[in-house]
């Protein structure tokens, strides 16, 4: 099995911070609240700290960006949360790997979806450009200052979000480009 | 009359009639519609004769079918200083302590870029040494590489949205066709993901096999690089070499699984069927094949003037910049970065095993190399010990809601088939929640990050595959070198395509 417990306690879902946790070492990250599973550390910064969190986590040893992606919980809005965080359609999720530490962490920020939109990592992570481009065309996410936010596995003139869960699918059986009909 | 001739004949007429409508410039409104700034501007020459407005057509033509709008690499003057910096793999001249900062660095100026004549070029997306269908686009100044972009896209199917509508069960037959050079390591990254969700343990025998199959499946895969990058380096011996013993791994696997490719083999719970009788016999001649056959590639490459003479200081990446593009496997290993997930964050039993970390010095073409080539030397040195550790016993899961009963027990228990039917049909549902896990690929570290809601079917799967990844060191390889040398560095960042656009 697959084993990231390195030093981080097991606690309940939800509730303060625990010894040997983030949240309690890092100052910028005071307040975050904090969920376990399976051994994975997740915070959640509210969009307004999420960059500033990632910075801290940046300059605590996170030096790696390895993962971004967006989830779209339309059809799962009553997904359990720590207290403090009010769940919205969209979470954008990052996880960040620390290799001096051995050990990672996972942001899950919430992403309202009148506005959807969260600053990019790109200056403190440059690796998670081409992540951060493919969140924004399959879910549609802006990523505020990101320098080439353009599609990236869909054409260019392609319409709509696929991986939304709104997402009509099987419409158009086989989708060439002067295929008749909506996409 | 050949299809080719109808062709010909009908662009034609197509390109008289716009010669006839306006031979000297048309204007715009009759032209076919461009989308975003696809191309080059410069290729509607106004003033271009009639010879030149077939030329023209075809170019429109082009652009109306390929063309990828702001995906392509623009003209320099259109480009933003930041953007400029990524295609010329510069990130890291953005000091950390701005990153808060959203307005840009005054002395990232566009203007202070490229000067004198530059031309656009596309390598790709139908090119041999592009394995499958990348497109980079190269801005050449002379034979010297500028910038550079990779496009992708061209094979994306919407795997994470088919995994949405698969049950974890049939998820695997899913994820193995991402990675096709490394379908067992998928299977076990996705399998691995399944079981942190549902909090098993497996038995030892079913890890075991799992670790052989991960390491066997990194030889065949490092040895068909190593066949490719012979092959784009001009080394059609090493494209044999390459494959031939790569057709003795997958022989094996053949045998074990039921297919060279796309195996399904390893399932949640433990893996399909047990390693055939006499596994041991096979697999030891297929590693002491391949260590012998190793120094012939040493022979053949290694300390070939020509060979090294094309890898040596071309496509250099430090270790800063591989991790700030978050560059894992080979690349950021060739660059001196002690990164190995079997090693950092062991899984399976590799805590069990010895074996060494490969590291380069230089970040070279020739280091990335070196380390592939030693990284068989290492799989083979892990698989003799499988060979005498494998430990017998269950290779599934003894948990008849998460593995199938055995065939025998269907005919003579009710019970039995009913969880055939039910396991088959619906599956399993792990219970709410996220994770993420990740192993060591042949390309890097491979994750799924997986979000159940309860059902039988992931709510989101996400894959974070290394080529993808991998693939925005690219600019920052290429910056500066020649165009001779773009197919070595691409050749030895080993993108898969299956697994770039999923």
């Amino acid at each position: 099995m697959t084993d990231v417990r390195d030093g981080v306690p097991d606690a309940p879902a939800t509730g303060g911070a625990p010894e040997g946790s983030l949240v309690a070492e890092l100052a910028a990250l005071d307040g975050v609240p904090v969920a376990y599973f399976r051994g994975d550390e997740v915070l959640f910064p509210a969009r307004e700290r999420y960059l500033a969190a990632a910075v801290a986590l940046k300059g605590a040893g996170f030096a790696m960006c390895s993962d971004l992606c967006a989830v779209d919980y339309l059809a799962h809005m009553d997904r359990p949360l720590p207290d403090g965080v009010a769940a919205e359609r969209f979470e954008v999720v990052v996880n960040l790997l620390s290799l001096e530490r051995r050990r990672r962490v996972r942001l899950r920020v919430q992403v309202p979806e009148d506005d959807a939109s969260v600053p990019t990592l790109f200056r403190c992570y440059p690796g998670s450009e081409n992540m951060e481009r493919e969140a924004f065309d399959l879910f549609g996410i802006c990523f505020t200052d990101h320098p080439d936010l353009t599609r990236i596995l869909m054409p260019q003139d392609w319409e709509g979000h696929p991986l939304r869960k709104d997402y009509g699918t099987g419409r158009v059986p086989v989708q060439f480009k002067d295929a008749p009909g909506p996409r | 009359m050949s299809d080719e001739q109808e062709r010909g004949s009908a662009a034609g007429a197509v390109a008289s009639q716009w010669a006839e409508l306006d031979p000297a410039g048309r204007p715009r409104d009759e032209r076919p519609p461009e989308h975003g700034r696809g191309g080059a501007p410069g290729a509607h020459d106004e003033t271009a004769g009639a010879g030149g407005d077939l030329r023209t057509h075809f170019d429109v033509l082009f652009e109306q079918e390929t063309g990828e709008g702001d995906q392509e690499l623009g003209p320099l003057a259109e480009t933003d200083a930041v953007e400029l910096l990524i295609e010329r793999g510069a990130v890291l001249r953005v000091p950390e302590d701005r990153a808060l900062d959203p307005t840009l660095d005054p002395e990232l100026d566009a203007s202070s870029f490229g000067e004198g004549e530059t031309m656009i070029i596309n390598l790709g997306p139908q090119h041999p040494s592009t394995h499958g269908v990348l497109r980079v686009m190269l801005e050449l100044e002379g034979e010297t590489v500028l910038r550079s972009k990779p496009v992708i896209g061209y094979l994306h199917t919407g795997m994470e949205k088919t995994a949405e509508e698969l049950t974890y069960v049939q998820g695997a037959t899913n994820v193995t066709r991402m990675d096709y050079l490394s379908p067992l390591n998928n299977e076990i990254c996705w399998c691995l993901a399944v079981e942190k969700l549902l909090d098993v343990e497996m038995p030892p025998r079913a890890t075991w096999i799992r670790m052989l199959m991960s390491e066997l499946n990194r030889i065949s895969s490092h040895v068909m690089w190593a066949a490719t990058n012979g092959m784009d380096l001009a080394s059609t011996t090493m494209m044999i070499f390459g494959f031939r013993e790569r057709e003795m791994v997958l022989s094996f696997f053949e045998k074990t699984t039921g297919l060279r490719m796309n195996h399904n083999y390893v399932r949640p719970g433990g893996v399909a069927a047990d390693l055939p009788d006499g596994w041991e016999d096979d697999v030891s001649v297929i590693v002491e094949t391949i260590a012998t056959r190793l120094d012939e590639y040493d022979e053949l490459l290694t300390g070939q003037p020509i060979f090294r003479e094309r890898t040596e200081g071309v496509g250099v990446i430090g270790p800063e910049l591989a991790l700030a593009m978050s560059a894992t496997g080979p690349i950021l290993r060739a660059a001196g970065v002690a990164w190995d997930l079997r090693r950092a964050m062991p899984y399976l039993a590799y805590d069990e095993v010895d074996f060494d970390v490969i590291v380069g010095t230089v970040g070279d073409t020739f280091d990335r190399y070196a380390v592939r080539l030693n990284e068989i030397r290492e799989s083979i040195r892990i698989v003799r010990q499988i060979l005498e550790k494998m430990p017998s016993g269950d290779y599934r899961v003894q948990d008849k809601k998460i593995t199938p009963p055995p065939r025998a027990r269907i005919d003579e228990s009710m019970e039995a088939l009913i969880h055939h039917f039910k396991l088959y049909t619906r599956g399993f549902e792990p219970p709410v929640g996220e994770i993420y896990s990740a192993i060591e690929s042949p390309r890097g570290e491979l994750g799924c990050y997986l979000v159940s809601d309860g059902s039988n079917k992931p709510y989101r799967m996400h894959w974070r595959g290394p080529s993808f990844v991998n693939l925005q060191s690219v600019p920052a390889l290429l910056h500066g070198s020649l165009l001779a040398d773009t197919v070595a560095i691409l050749s030895s960042v080993d993108p898969v395509l299956g697994e770039v656009d999923r």
